[in-house]
């Protein structure tokens, strides 16, 4: 098949809005942002399992407890249904976690950050699953069907999450004055971080041109973070929680949130690995995948013996 | 050698009585562990009643190219539509 050809059904399927799919012809560079994209949408979906992994031992009652391991082995199936959908676009799993291992693929940037009270697990289904869900309900169109097919599944999943987050805080915040100090200490902490997660602002996000030619994004960085400020600071005012942002106020004419400046430098500075947990993710990564090695071994060694 | 596995593909049954739909894939070095796995990521909520798994490399499929070829005559055939044929005014239940 030539490449005008390759263009043309590619683009035509594009222009009606419909789905590519894995035996479409497509351009080498849309199946490479895609492989880039959703690899690491699946390790940030395994990663963000060690936040909050950390409070499983130490949640405060039997309700809690079962509630964060629900929600974590939600996670882990969203990293599963990623990868498989990154698979399909015709690169394996080894390939996807040698490259977490060595660098080569990120994971998002949020979980470079420590859960350091109980409070936090509450700011991280709040805000951060928040944060998440504004994106991928977005991605809910995106013109990969395998994709846009995983993200409705997840997105589906995702609401107790967030539900589950902030009625931690809620709960907290109706309590002591210790604990509503520390439910404001966590808003505080992952406030701005949650903001990052949409990315550099559009006027600098090198991403996104062809992403929105090729119908993978719908939505831009600033957009989807504007709809996230937007729905989150009414949440935050009801439990009597401070946005930690003094420039933020009500826009009249733009009908929407103005924002304070996001501090870039400190987002640059933990993309680049130096976050306060960015070695401990990756050091625990590795360990536990080759900790596990003997038992993928032992099931591919069972299966072959029986095959006989 | 490390390995992740063979993968498969996963079929899931809504509900008594509708067809099984593909909703994905799974990794895993046998049948069971394909369906144990495929019961822990893809039913957590009462998605399904039955599950089907199959060896990804069983599967065959029609390329996108061919898709003119191996669909379009159908459009031709308007008679295999009930609305293609005249009843005559008054025949009832037909
Ligand atoms: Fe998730
Ligand atoms: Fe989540």
């Amino acid at each position: 098949m030539n490449t005008t050809e390759t263009k043309s059904s590619f683009q035509d399927k594009l222009d009606q809005d419909l789905c590519i799919e894995p035996k479409d012809t497509m351009p080498d560079e849309y199946r490479k942002h895609l492989i880039r994209q959703i690899s690491q949408h699946a390790h940030s979906e395994v990663i963000g399992m060690q936040p909050e992994g950390n409070w499983i031992t130490r949640a405060p009652s039997l309700r809690a407890k079962q509630i964060l391991l629900a929600k974590i082995q939600d996670e882990g199936g969203h990293g599963l249904y990623l990868y498989s959908t990154a698979e399909t676009l015709g690169i394996s799993r080894e390939e996807m976690i040698e490259q977490l291992h060595t660098g080569k693929a990120k994971y998002s940037n949020i979980f470079n950050y420590p859960a350091l009270t109980w409070a936090d697990i509450g700011a991280i289904g709040w805000l951060v699953d928040g944060a998440a869900i504004v994106n991928q309900v977005s991605l809910q169109k995106t013109s990969y069907g395998p994709y846009a097919r995983a993200m409705v599944r997840i997105c589906k999943e995702e609401s107790f999450h967030q539900r589950q987050g902030y009625e931690i805080m809620t709960n907290m915040m109706k309590g002591t004055k210790e604990q509503q100090e520390m439910a404001q200490d966590a808003m505080n902490r992952w406030w701005w971080p949650s903001l990052m997660m949409f990315g550099p602002h559009d006027s600098d996000s090198p991403h996104s041109g062809n992403a929105f030619v090729w119908k993978i994004k719908r939505k831009s960085n600033d957009e989807l973070r504007q709809r996230f400020i937007d729905k989150t600071v009414q949440q935050a005012e009801t439990i009597g929680l401070t946005i930690p942002d003094s420039d933020l106020k009500w826009n009249e004419t733009k009908n929407c949130y103005d924002h304070g400046e996001i501090n870039w430098e400190e987002f640059r500075r933990v993309v680049n690995g130096n976050g306060p947990c960015n070695k401990q993710r990756m050091t625990h990564h590795i360990k536990v995948h080759n900790e596990g090695a003997w038992v993928r071994e032992a099931a591919a060694a069972y299966a072959k013996a029986n095959a006989k | 050698m490390d390995t992740q596995l063979d993968l498969w593909e996963v079929f899931i049954q809504k509900k008594d009585g509708s067809e099984h739909a593909h909703a994905g894939s799974v990794h895993a070095s046998d049948s069971k562990m394909a369906l144990q796995n495929a019961r822990d990521i893809y039913t957590r909520r009462n998605e399904g009643t039955s599950i089907w798994v199959v060896p990804s490399n069983y599967i065959t499929a029609s390329n996108p190219e061919d898709a003119q070829m191996l669909f379009d005559p159908s459009t031709e055939k308007v008679y295999r539509h009930p609305t293609f044929y005249v009843v005559p005014a008054g025949a009832k239940q037909i």
